[in-house]
Order: structure tokens, then sequence, then C-alpha cells
């Protein structure tokens, strides 16, 4: 049994020894230098896992407490069907349905407002301060006006992302220099005109950073409203349930799969980024 | 001074008052049409014609009613903050307690945890490159679902009571604080680096005198996402529990029991929480900054 303990504290010094080693060295061609960058986080993460693993088998570890990565992913293995229901209620219906109506809502409402500032010095604090504020709360009283299944995920995810979207998008048509804005009435540019050609443009890196921080939120809520009753399916439903059971390996399995897809989505929507804001500075130096 | 009153009256107090009282009309609206169809209902029940009118004022006073009137709510918090014992377990002070208690441990841990693991990361070039991207990925991962287990699990271990949900509190605000730490411990120019190194400065030295102060206005930007996340934490850590105490156990209970009253209850006092919270964190980063001869 010490032998998986020793084991995994060898290869965690050979791992941190071999990532010190390779952060130092300066590769000639441009292509090391990028996989030496990948093979440092990607080494580091499975030291974990080694590391994980040796310590729950060396010290036997009760699996109720804390189940070794193997034995999560045997169970990831054995019941993907059960975790595809989960995630097709989760997140297919309540997350994305949510996050795309409230982004949509909250950037129809931002250009809807964009000719009142008066609306706006309104509007604005209290965006800001409602961003602040645990929404995740309403979930109990959506559940109760919408009901057990996926439509009352989908409100709670909408009322939580749509107050990123609003404050960020109002900054974001206002983030271009009168400079521009007069160019644009030299041109004699209608309001439209100087809103799709300049103005959307400029707001595109505010707009994105509202979306890419609404994407971790949307699952959130959705997860979160289950805990307050559910139809026998979904993410959050499973998480609860089955810890009531003691079922712990479920639950890693459950979680891994929230984090793949958070972590996919939250990547899908920095690919789009990029693809649209290709001009911006942060993209253009190769930064995220 | 008393020229710039009225114009900030005008252009800040005067849109947010509207905004509000248009949020309170609409609102009173939908009290009028979730409510009504109960009262409606009952009518129908009892074999009475009703008329609107009669329904009118009935909407604003149900006992469970699916939308509550402000007024309901204010009566309610006053009733379970004013006019209950401190101690009483109806008292949402009580209750609040709980959970500003949880929200503050979590919330300290988490802040020393972040500073030291961004510490770490500015001065160590492999912890950069292995922790950092896992730092970041870790943002995209919806850790609030792991609440339920760590209650649990620690639970089962003998650990309970405040430390759990402190703990999730702990996950939460510490990725903010390491994300901005690192970048304003990483702020000041090279120039001011360089300044250091003239002067024989010892890499303690340049972290006192040049990085920590640097750092201050980032780390205050993200104690105040940190605080507030916080707070979520303790109330979702709340959940799993089973009701016992705490905001997160008053929304369990009240939405088990259709206690509507004490759900908006306890969500406006963890609102009002929130928002002391921020403003705390906010006058202390003005101070700090103030002292430390900073000219906004």
């Amino acid at each position: 049994m010490m032998g998986y303990l020793i084991g995994a504290i060898l290869f965690w010094i050979l791992a941190w020894a071999f990532n010190e080693w390779l952060v130092r060295q300066k590769f000639r061609s441009f292509a090391a230098n990028r996989a030496a960058r990948i093979a440092v986080p990607v080494l580091f993460g499975v030291t974990i896992l080694v590391l994980w693993e040796g310590v729950v088998r060396g010290f036997n570890i009760p699996s109720i407490l804390l189940p070794a990565p193997s034995m999560i992913w045997a169970r990831l293995i054995h019941s993907v069907p059960t975790l595809w229901a989960d995630f097709q209620q989760t997140f297919l219906k309540s997350v994305i349905t949510g996050y795309l109506f409230g982004c949509g809502l909250g950037f129809l409402v931002a250009i809807a407002i964009d000719r009142s500032p008066f609306l706006q010095k309104g509007l604005l604090p209290i965006g800001n301060f409602v961003s602040a504020l645990p929404i995740v709360g309403v979930a109990p009283i959506m559940v109760m006006w919408f009901g057990f299944d996926w439509q009352s995920k989908v409100a709670v995810v909408v009322i939580m992302t749509f107050f990123p979207m609003l404050v960020n998008t109002v900054q974001g048509l206002a983030s271009t220099s009168a400079m521009e804005r007069d160019l644009m009435r030299t041109y004699a540019a209608s309001w439209w005109q100087t809103l799709t050609k300049l103005r959307l443009p400029a707001a595109g890196p505010f707009i994105f950073n509202a979306l890419k921080i609404n994407s971790t939120l949307a699952l959130i809520g959705a997860i979160v409203a289950e805990f307050f009753g559910t139809p026998i399916v979904g993410m959050g439903f499973r998480i609860s349930t089955e810890v009531g059971r003691s079922n712990v390996d479920m639950v890693w399995a459950e979680i891994a799969v929230a984090a793949v897809a958070g972590s996919a989505f939250y990547g899908v929507v920095a690919l789009a980024e990029r693809a649209v804001t290709f001009w911006h500075p942060s993209v253009r130096g190769g930064q995220a | 001074m008393s020229m710039e009153q009225p114009g900030f009256f005008k252009d800040r107090v005067l849109p947010i008052i509207t905004v509000i009282l248009a949020i309170l009309a609409i609102w009173h609206v939908f009290v009028v049409v979730l409510n009504a169809p109960f009262e409606r209902d009952q009518a129908a029940r009892a074999g009475t014609p009703i008329t609107f009118m009669e329904i009118l004022p009935r909407t604003f006073v149900q006992e469970r009613p699916v939308l509550p009137a402000p007024q309901q709510i204010v009566v309610e918090l006053w009733d379970t903050t004013i006019d209950k014992a401190i101690t009483s377990k109806r008292s949402l002070v009580y209750h609040t307690w709980i959970t500003l208690s949880a929200t503050l441990l979590g919330f300290a841990i988490g802040t020393v945890l972040g500073i030291l693991l961004a510490i770490g990361i500015v001065h160590n070039k492999a912890m950069d490159r292995s922790l950092m991207p896992w730092v970041i990925a870790s943002q995209t991962i919806p850790i609030l679902a792991v609440a339920p287990m760590i209650i649990v699990v620690l639970n089962s271990i003998g650990i309970s009571g405040l430390l759990p949900k402190a703990l999730i509190s702990t996950y939460l605000s510490f990725f903010p604080i390491v994300v901005g730490m690192v970048k304003g411990l990483r702020s000041p120019e090279q120039i001011y680096l360089d300044l250091m190194h003239t002067y024989n400065a010892s890499s303690a030295q340049t972290f006192w005198k040049l990085r920590w102060p640097a750092s201050m206005p980032y780390l205050f930007t993200s104690l105040k996402v940190a605080i507030a996340i916080s707070l979520v934490g303790a109330i979702v850590g709340e959940l799993p529990t089973g009701a016992v105490a705490g905001l997160g156990a008053r929304l369990l209970s009240g939405s088990y029991y259709g206690q509507t009253v004490q759900i908006w209850a306890a969500l406006f006092m963890a609102a009002g929480l929130a928002a002391v919270l921020v403003t705390i964190v906010g006058i202390a980063h003005a101070s700090v900054l103030k002292r430390m001869g900073v000219r906004p």
C-alpha cells in the first residue's frame, strides 16, 4: 500500500524537477517552444491526478470520502446514458436556452436605451448593483412560478445573465471616442449606420467579456436551481441525490462532465471572440 | 460644491429614483395580475360572484401570494428583525449572522490563500507556467456544483457547522484574488524594477516597497468581486444541509412550505448584506488609496 504513496511522491518530485527544467529552456524552433508551454500545465495536471490516486490508495481513504480518479473514470464510462440524459436536461435545455434569451434580452435592452442618456444613468448603477447580488436566490421563486421542469431553470439563467450583458453592452457602446463619432458625422452617417459600422464593432470586446462571464454564470444558475426541485433528471438533481445516497464517485463523474462542458462552452465563446474581434490589440498580441 | 449639488442630483440621483419607481410600479401591476387568479378561484369555489374592484385590494394581503407586494416584504422584514429577539431561530438577524460569519471566514481564508499563491506565481516561473492555466480554467467550471458534496463529505468526517460553508466561500473567492493579485504584482513597469535593481534592493525589498503597494488597486477590485461571490457560496452551501440555519436555509424552507413572503424577505436581506459588504470593501479601498497618496 505504501508503494503507491511513495511512487506518487516520486512522480511528483520528478515532474516538478522536469517542469523547473522545462521553463528555463529556450528552444530554437517556434513549435518546440509552443509544445513546451503546453506541456508544463498538462504535466502539472497529470501530477495532481497521480498524486490524488497515490494518496487515496496509499492511505486507504474510503471511497465515500474521496474516490480515486481511476474509480471516477470507471464510473463515468459505465454511466454514459445517465450522464448524457442529465447533460441534455441541464445543459442543452436550460443553460443554452436561458443563455441565448438572457444575453439577447440584455443586448436588445442596451440598444433600446442607447438613445436615452437618462435611462442609461438610471439603469447602469442598478445593473451594476444587481450584478453583485446573490441572484441565485431567486431560484426557489422561479421554481414556484414556472414549475419543476427546465422552464424554471431557463428563467433563473435569464435573470442571471441579463444584467452583466446589459451593463457591458452599454459601456461598450459608449467606448468610441468623440473623434471617431465626428468622423461618422462628417460622412453624414445616420444613427443606425453609426451603430452598425462603428459602435457595435467597437463594443465587441465588451460584449464578448459579458458572454464569457455569462457562460459560467449560466451553468451555475441552472445547476443550483435544480437543488430546489426538478424532475428526476439533471446535473444538479443527480449531484444532490447521489450525495444523499453516498455514491460519491457518481457525483465526481457528474462534476467532471460539468467541468468539461463549462470549459468547452467558455472555449467556444473565446474562439468566437478571436474570430469576431480579430482587430483588437489583446487578440492581435496573441494574449487572451 | 454648491454648484455641484444640483448637477449631482439631476445626473445621478434622479434617473436612479425614476427607474426604481418604475420598477415598483411594474411590480404592483404584477402583484395584481399574478395574485388575482387565486382570488377568482376562491370566489368561484364559494359560489359568490366577485368584481375586479373587490379583488384588487385582496391581492396585496394574501398569506401565500404568488408575488408578494413590496409592503408585505417590508412588514415581514420588520417582524423578523426588529420584533424578534436576536437569539430566536425565527429572527432573520440570527440567520443573517450565520451566513455572514461563514462568508467572512471563507473570504478571509480565500484572500490569504489567494495572495500567497499569487506571490508564489509571480516569483516562480515553474509555478506560473503550471498553475496559471489551471487557475484560469477553473473559473470556467461551475464549482458551486461541488458544494453539496463538500458539505456532506466534511460532515461525515466530523467537521460540520461553519467551516464547510466557509470552505465553499474560500474556493469561490480565491480565484478572483489570485488572478487580480498576479496582475497587480506584475503591474510595476520594467523601468521601476530596474530602478530597484540600481538601488541593489533585495527581492524582499522590491516586493514590499514596489510590488505590494503597486498591487493595491488590483487587490481591492478583486476583493469586491470576491466578497460578493463569497456570500453566494455561503448561501448555496446552506442548501444541502437540510435547512437548519442561515439565509440559504430560509430560502429552502420557504420553498418547501410555500412561504413566498419568507423567501422574498430572505432574498432582500441577502441583497442588503451584499450591498453593505461591497460598500465596506469600497470604503476600505478608498481609504487605503488615500493613505498611499493616490489621487483619484
